[in-house]
């Protein structure tokens, strides 16, 4: 006689799946410390990414993602062991640091590294930290996360449109990460409210795992894509062809609805940053793409009026000069036919320009 | 098809099963030609060209009916059930149409469909076609041929893409349209391969006597299945009908059963191969892949990512069947542990391969075999290549189809001919038992790496980039 198999009662089965999934679902909430983004195949599968994760479309074999400890564990910085005969310097800035439109060994810290400086008898090793958001937010945030990497030198590497007070809060890297920018805010002393509704505000729900999963699912993703890093060295999609930043110009002055910048840039979070780290810390008004074209007697580009541009040098001048900050205005060091889709976007060339000076600076600053 | 499509039609089933518990099965068989028909149209992906997204799947049912016209006994039409089933069909069909009256956004179909007078006309043109073909068939045995012919001169055009371009051109040129944007993928007929070879199955069962008599419910429900229209598998008609007739009773067991299977199947399909797709071999890899161990990586993804998406569909469909009692053929049966590659083909696609293997090989062998003067190794030589060439036309009328074909027609000569020598002269060593073990395990990886190698051709579009990857592979590059 055959054994009788155990009737499966459907309702039964249905009932305790949806009870288990309910409890893994709310039990994420308790487990919401745990930085699942620190968990990274890169450094150890795969060779650590040269700068952050950022793209948008599959061809880029790369993803933008708000998990700021991902993104860090996936860079190779996470896993560079700090020789003692190594002088470190993190690069701090927006798209034109990351290198949009450059592989990783023409960006600026690619020519950098490939220059084999020396600075104080070390040999300097320099770190990609930018990422294509402009706001000095932004900036603090990851600046303040690179602390434990012990840099010996920072570059940030900023421009005007990262200093409107009003867009601080704005980048969706910013919004996404809004416990980390309320510490800053209360740790740093910043004029900013930590109750902006422009935070994501996390509820109980939002920290369950189905809020959660394509937080998770970007995570594994950025491990996938992986593969693609070590087997191309590819993460960014380069196009053929595309749209050359704008010569002729519109003929408007206008620069975020302001009149005069006076009190409308963010110089607390600046003044943060400079303080951040306690190495030599250099600021640099990175370069811009200075038209000629129609109306560019109104506009210096896409971004800026030339009255807006002026007074901010000029703030930024008279805010380095009275903290006695290493400063250097590079504004207008690149020729125009060296910029590639923005007024921001160097070629190769143009980084090897700013390369130049910034090894300068490294090699007169370092301690 | 996305999620949205399969959760849709596996609730679709779900309620067909619940509902149909303790009715006839015709009214099933309604019920399944009603969402069948609409998921004919709904799962048309939208086309460049203007209401071809109603017109491909109209052509799909007016093929579907021709052919039933076509194998049905004169004046079975007036059949109460075959009438119904027109009715169904010819019903949806132009409430699809009409719906772009009453609705400001498509409905079902991908994009609003065509004016209702063009419909009529469309319609009129279809019965006329009908009308003429089965007084030609109640006429003439060679209409059955023909209409073969017509489909395989259909499936022609649309797997090869000078032809489909010429098509796309040809269709823009008809309706004043720029024809510099024409490309080959432009006429994407969805499901129209398989419901070609289920059409030619019936077709040619027909002309040698062993189709048993369908109505035209059962006939249309078998050729355009909605679990199984997209990605198969290839049923036999007279099976599928066994299943449609007889009664059912959606049962705890059969929905747990059909449940468990689309579950393995989604979890295969979204999260194991759409995972491996983001680094599984393509066009754009082959050039930017810089070492050769990465290549292997890439190419063992494709070879995963291909079984994964194509056998998790598979399980979706035959979960989904079973929730209304149709238990579909399997089509894959773990194909990768298989020891030689003619197990491998046993296993991979199998519904696709037990077509070939009647409609083709087994005819063109007898044919063959009539030719006493080819030697036995010439044959099966012949018949393995032209059968694995015609499977491989079957995916694409391209170079590197052919090259894949040729690849397998090979592969399998080649096994069979390096198993008869063993088995003749080393009798001892194949039958020794310490060595089986070893054999297994060098068999299953010689054959995945045989197979491996194939994809290398079937995954990319030129001959010169697989041969820039097979370079890559042996460090040759």
């Amino acid at each position: 006689m055959g054994q009788k198999q155990p009737r499966i009662r459907l309702f039964g089965v249905l009932l305790k799946a949806t009870l288990l999934f309910m409890l893994f679902n709310f039990a994420f909430i308790f487990i919401n410390d745990i930085p699942f983004g620190k968990l990274s195949l890169y450094n150890f599968i795969f060779p650590g990414r040269e700068r952050f994760p950022f793209g948008e479309t599959r061809e880029a074999y790369n993803l933008s993602l708000f998990d700021l400890d991902a993104m860090f564990a996936s860079h190779v910085l996470a896993g560079a062991e700090k020789a003692p005969d190594e002088y470190r310097v993190l690069l701090i800035g927006d798209s034109s640091v990351w290198g949009t439109l450059l592989a990783p060994d023409q960006t600026l810290a690619g020519q950098l590294n490939a220059g084999s400086i020396t600075a104080c008898g070390k040999e300097v090793h320099t770190y990609n930290l930018g990422y294509p958001t402009i706001s000095l937010m932004k900036d603090l945030m990851i600046l303040d996360r690179a602390k434990q990497y012990q840099p010996d030198m920072v570059i940030w590497l900023t421009t005007l449109e990262a200093f409107p007070k009003e867009k601080q809060l704005d980048s969706p890297i910013v919004a996404n990460n809004s416990e980390r920018i309320r510490q800053l805010i209360t740790n740093y002393q910043l004029a900013m409210n930590p109750d902006d509704p422009a935070l994501v505000k996390a509820s109980k729900w939002d920290k369950t795992f189905v809020s959660r999963r394509r937080a998770l699912a970007d995570i594994l993703r950025l491990q996938i894509y992986g593969t693609l890093w070590a087997s191309t060295g590819i993460d960014q999609f380069y196009p053929e062809d595309y749209e050359h930043a704008q010569i002729d110009l519109e003929p408007d002055d206008e620069f975020h609805g302001l009149r005069s910048l006076q009190d409308a840039l963010a110089f607390d979070v600046l003044d943060a940053g400079m303080s951040a780290i306690a190495v030599p810390t250099v600021l640099v008004n990175e370069p811009m793409l200075i038209s000629n074209g129609l109306n560019s007697d109104i506009r210096y580009n896409f971004f800026y009026p030339r009255w807006a541009y002026d007074e901010y040098r000029q703030l930024l001048n008279e805010h380095t000069a009275a903290r006695k900050w290493h400063y250097l205005d590079l504004w207008d060091l690149v020729p125009m036919q060296e910029f590639t889709n923005s007024a921001i976007h160097l070629t190769p060339e143009g980084e090897a320009m700013l390369a130049g000076e910034i090894t300068k600076a490294i090699q007169t600053l370092c301690q | 098809m996305g999620l949205i499509q399969i959760g849709a039609s596996v609730l679709a089933a779900l309620l067909v099963g619940v509902l149909t518990r303790s009715v006839r099965s015709t009214l099933r068989t309604y019920l399944l030609l009603a969402l069948s028909v609409l998921a004919v149209y709904w799962f048309q992906p939208i086309v460049p060209l203007r209401s071809f997204d109603f017109w491909l799947p109209s052509l799909s049912l007016a093929f579907v009916v021709l052919t039933w016209f076509i194998i049905a006994q004169p004046g079975a039409w007036r059949a109460r059930q075959n009438l119904n089933g027109l009715l169904i069909i010819a019903v949806l069909a132009t409430l699809i149409d009409l719906s772009r009256y009453f609705f400001p956004d498509p409905l079902i179909t991908a994009t609003i469909p065509p004016q209702f007078n063009q419909y009529l006309i469309f319609a009129g043109i279809v019965v006329c076609v009908i009308l003429f073909f089965t007084w030609l068939s109640h006429r003439s045995a060679w209409t059955i041929t023909a209409t073969i012919i017509l489909l395989i001169v259909i499936l022609f055009i649309l797997k090869t893409p000078a032809l489909s371009l010429q098509a796309s051109i040809f269709f823009r040129t008809l309706a004043n349209r720029p024809i510099e944007s024409a490309t080959a993928l432009d006429v994407r007929w969805l499901g129209f391969s398989y419901i070609a070879f289920r059409l030619i199955h019936v077709l040619r069962d027909k002309q040698t006597g062993r189709l048993p008599e369908l109505t035209l419910p059962e006939f249309t429900t078998y050729v355009i299945f909605f679990p199984s229209l997209a990605a198969g598998p290839i049923d036999r008609a007279e099976r599928f009908t066994q299943d449609l007739r007889k009664g059912f009773a959606l049962t705890q067991d059969e929905t747990l059963l059909g449940g468990q299977r689309i579950a393995i199947g989604l979890f295969k399909k979204f999260v194991i191969a759409d995972a491996l797709a983001l680094i599984a071999l393509n066009d754009l890899l082959v050039t930017q892949v810089r070492t050769t161990g990465w290549m292997w990586i890439i190419l063992y993804a494709y070879a995963f990512q291909i079984y994964f998406d194509f056998s998790g569909y598979t399980d979706i469909a035959i979960g989904s069947a079973r929730l209304v009692g149709i238990k579909l053929p399997e089509n894959f049966a773990a194909p990768y542990t298989r020891p030689n590659l003619t197990q491998f083909w046993n296993n991979w696609h199998m519904t696709l391969t037990q077509w070939f293997r009647s409609y083709f090989f087994n005819p063109f062998n007898r044919w063959i075999r009539g030719y006493k003067s080819i030697p036995a190794w010439a044959m099966i030589l012949i018949g393995q290549l032209a059968t694995m060439l015609l499977i491989g036309l079957w995916h694409g009328i391209t170079l590197n189809f052919i090259f894949w074909g040729i690849w397998h027609g090979l592969g399998l000569f080649l096994q069979n001919r390096w198993s008869d020598f063993v088995r003749t002269r080393f009798p001892a060593l194949v039958q020794n038992p310490s060595l089986q073990p070893a054999l297994q395990v060098g068999g299953i990886l010689l054959t995945f790496h045989f197979v491996a190698f194939g994809w290398v051709f079937f995954a990319l579009s030129q001959p010169a980039l697989s041969w820039q990857v097979f370079m890559k592979l042996f460090k040759l590059l």
